[in-house]
C-alpha cells in the first residue's frame, strides 16, 4: 500500500499535470505556515503570560498603590489620595538624604569604576606576559558575593582592625570609617569600585583591542604624546564602550547600593545617621518594615523617573560626535 | 627605559595586592582561634579548623548553601531555555503582533526590579507563595535582557540554513534546538554564566521573599548570621564569608577564559 502510493506520487512529480502541481505546493506551504504559527504562539504563550503578569501589570500596580493609602497593617481599604504620597516623601528630610547620596553613589561609584577600569585596562594592553594572571586576579571582587565582601570590609576596617592597625603603627591617627558619618559614605563607595573594576577593566580591554594599530602610527608620525595619542585617539574610540559601561554601572549601583549599605553601616539601616541611606534603603524599610506601601510605591515610582532620567542625560552628554 | 617597561607591571602588581588582601585577611581571621584575632600575622600562628567545624554543627550553612544551588540553578536552566527560544522566534519569525511582543518585553528592561518588589511582594503573600523555593524564583524566571541578547545573536543565522531543515521535514522544535541553538552556543553559556552569577549573589528579593531560616539563600543567610546570632564574632563571620565566597572563586578560576569571552561578548554587542 505504502509502496503503491510513493510510486504513484513519483508518477505525479516526473510528468505532472500543471494544475494538481501547484495545488501540492500551495498544501505543502499552507501546512508550513500554519506549523510555524502554531509553533510561534504555542511558544510564546508562557513568556507573554510571564512578561505581563510579572513585569508589565505589577509595574502598572506600583504607580497605582503610589496614589493610594495603603498600609498593609491599618486598613482594609485603600483610598485613592492622589499626590498626598509625593508630597510627603518631598517634605521627608531623610527621603531627600536617600536621593541625595544615591546621586552620590552614581556619580563617585560610577566615575571611580570608569576610571580606574580604563588605567587597568590601559595597563595590561601595555604589557606582553602575565596578562591572563592580572586579568583573573582584577576580577575575582566581581564573582563573590557582594554581602561577604561587605562583612570583610567591615571587619577591616573596625576600629580595631587591620587597617587602623597600620595606621597606628605608622604613626598615623586612627579614623573611623564606618562610625563616622562624614566618612562611611566614601568608604562603601569605595568598596562598590573596588568590587567592579574587573568587569569594566575587561569591557575596556575589548575596547582597547577594536581600535586599529594603524591610527597610533599615524599619531606617531604626526609627533604626537602619549598625552594626546590617549585623548586624540583611545578616548574618542572607546566612547561606546563608556556609555554602555556607565548605563550599565548606573542600573546596577541601584542594587549594589541596597546589598552594600545594609550589610556595611553600622545600624544595617543607612547610618550612622542616615549618612549612608539609598533609595533603595529608603524603600525598604518604608515597606518591609512600616508595611506602608503606599508611600513606599510612591518612592519607587520616584527612583523609576529617576533612573530614567540618568540613562538618558547619561546617554545625552557621552555620546559626543568627535572629529577625528 | 628599564623602568618604563616595569613601571606598568610593578602598577598592576600593588593593584593585585588591594584586590586580594581583603580575600586573604578573611581566610586568615577564619583559620584563627578567637582568641587569636586581633593578632596582625597574616598567617595564622596556630591555625584551627574549629571555627568551620563550629559553624557547620551550629548553624544552616550547608542548607543555604542548597538552596542557592537550586534557586541559581532552576533560574538559570528556565531563563535560558525560554529567553533563546523567544528571541529566536522574534529573530526568525514573521507573524502578527511580533513588533508589540518585542517592545513590550524591551520595555521590562527600562523598570528596575526594586520597584517590583513591592508588587511581587503582595502577590506572593495573597497566592500563599510566601516562603517556597517558588517564590525565591518565579521572578527570575525570565529575563528581558537575555531575549535582547539572544535575538542580535539569532538574527545572525541564516535563514537558508532553517529553510533547507524546513524543506527536509524538520519539525520546528527540532529546527530550534538542533539547527538554530548551536549556532548561538558562545552567547547562551555567557547568557548562563551571568544568570548564574546573579542569582547566586542575590539579596534584595530573596531577604523578602523568605521568612523561615532554613529557606534561606547563602547571602540572607550570611546576613542574619553576621548581624544575628554571630554578632562581633568576628572568627566566625570570616569563616562564613569564606564558605560563601571560596567556591564561586574556584568556579571562576576554572571558567574565567569563557567567563571573560562572554562579557565581551555581551559588552559587544
Amino acid at each position: 500500500m505504502e509502496q503503491y502510493s510513493s510510486s504513484h506520487h513519483h508518477n505525479q512529480e516526473n510528468k505532472p499535470p500543471q494544475k494538481e502541481k501547484k495545488s501540492l505546493t500551495h498544501k505543502f506551504r499552507g501546512n508550513l505556515k500554519y506549523q510555524k504559527y502554531l509553533f510561534v504562539y504555542t511558544c510564546l504563550l508562557l513568556p507573554i503570560i510571564f512578561y505581563l503578569g510579572i513585569r508589565i501589570l505589577p509595574t502598572l500596580f506600583t504607580f497605582n498603590v503610589g496614589f493610594r493609602d495603603w498600609n498593609l497593617l491599618s486598613t482594609d481599604i485603600q483610598p485613592f489620595v492622589g499626590f498626598e504620597n509625593y508630597l510627603t516623601l518631598f517634605k521627608d528630610e531623610v527621603f531627600i538624604k536617600s536621593i541625595f547620596n544615591t546621586l552620590i553613589y552614581i556619580v563617585l561609584g560610577v566615575s571611580g569604576q570608569l576610571i580606574f577600569g580604563i588605567i587597568v585596562a590601559l595597563l595590561l594592553h601595555k604589557i606582553n606576559r602575565f596578562v591572563g594572571f592580572f586579568r583573573v586576579i582584577y576580577f575575582i571582587p566581581y564573582v563573590t558575593s557582594i554581602v561577604a565582601i561587605s562583612w570583610v570590609f567591615q571587619w577591616i576596617l573596625m576600629g580595631n582592625g587591620i587597617i587602623n592597625d597600620v595606621l597606628v603603627n605608622l604613626g598615623l591617627p586612627p579614623q573611623p570609617f564606618l562610625n563616622s558619618p562624614d566618612q562611611a559614605i566614601y568608604v562603601i563607595i569605595g568598596a562598590m569600585i573596588w568590587q567592579s573594576i574587573g568587569f569594566q577593566m575587561i569591557l575596556f580591554l575589548a575596547g582597547l583591542e577594536n581600535i586599529p594599530e594603524m591610527l597610533y602610527e599615524a599619531a606617531d608620525i604626526d609627533g604626537a604624546s602619549p598625552w594626546q595619542k590617549f585623548w586624540h585617539v583611545t578616548f574618542p574610540l572607546l566612547n561606546p564602550t563608556i556609555v554602555f559601561s556607565a548605563v550599565i554601572g548606573t542600573i546596577t549601583f541601584i542594587q549594589v547600593s541596597f546589598t552594600q549599605v545594609v550589610n556595611m553601616s553600622m545600624d544595617g539601616s543607612g547610618g550612622p545617621l542616615n549618612s549612608t541611606i539609598s533609595v533603595v534603603v529608603y524603600i525598604y524599610q518604608l515597606a518591609f518594615r512600616q508595611f506602608d506601601m503606599g508611600l513606599a510605591s510612591a518612592a519607587t515610582v520616584i527612583l523609576f523617573l529617576f533612573i530614567l532620567a540618568l540613562t538618558l542625560f547619561q546617554m545625552k552628554v557621552l555620546t559626543k560626535k568627535f572629529d577625528y | 627605559m628599564k623602568l618604563r617597561k616595569f613601571l606598568p607591571y610593578l602598577i598592576l602588581l600593588l593593584g593585585s595586592v588591594v584586590m586580594l588582601f581583603p580575600f586573604i585577611w578573611m581566610v586568615s581571621t577564619s583559620l584563627k582561634a578567637p582568641i587569636d584575632i586581633f593578632n596582625l600575622s597574616i598567617i595564622p600562628e596556630n591555625p584551627t579548623l574549629s571555627n568551620y567545624l563550629q559553624i557547620l554543627e551550629e548553624s544552616m550553612f550547608v542548607r543555604w548553601f542548597i538552596n542557592s544551588f537550586i534557586v541559581a540553578v532552576i533560574t538559570t536552566i528556565s531563563v535560558l531555555f525560554f529567553d533563546t527560544l523567544v528571541g529566536y522566534i522574534i529573530a526568525k519569525f514573521r507573524f502578527v503582533g511580533r513588533t508589540v511582543i518585542f517592545v513590550l518585553i524591551l520595555s521590562t528592561l527600562m523598570v528596575p526590579t526594586e520597584m517590583l518588589i513591592i508588587p511581587w511582594y503582595m502577590m506572593s503573600s495573597e497566592l500563599g507563595w510566601t516562603d517556597t523555593y517558588w517564590a525565591v524564583l518565579f521572578p527570575g524566571l525570565m529575563t528581558g535582557f537575555g531575549v535582547f541578547l539572544m535575538r542580535q545573536f539569532m538574527e545572525q543565522i541564516p535563514d537558508d540554513l532553517l529553510n533547507a531543515a524546513r524543506i527536509d521535514g524538520m519539525n520546528e522544535y527540532v529546527i530550534f534546538f538542533k539547527i538554530a541553538v548551536p549556532q548561538v552556543w558562545p552567547a547562551i553559556s555567557a547568557l548562563a554564566i551571568f544568570t548564574f552569577l546573579s542569582n547566586w549573589n542575590a539579596f534584595l528579593w530573596p531577604l523578602i521573599a523568605i521568612e523561615s531560616p532554613s529557606l534561606r539563600t547563602l547571602p540572607v543567610g550570611l546576613s542574619f548570621f553576621s548581624s544575628g546570632e554571630a554578632e562581633s564574632q568576628w572568627h566566625l563571620i570570616m569563616t562564613g564569608a569564606t564558605i560563601s565566597v571560596i567556591p564561586i572563586i574556584l568556579v571562576f578560576i576554572l571558567l574565567q577564559r569563557h567567563i571573560i569571552k562572554g562579557i565581551t561578548l555581551t559588552g559587544m554587542k
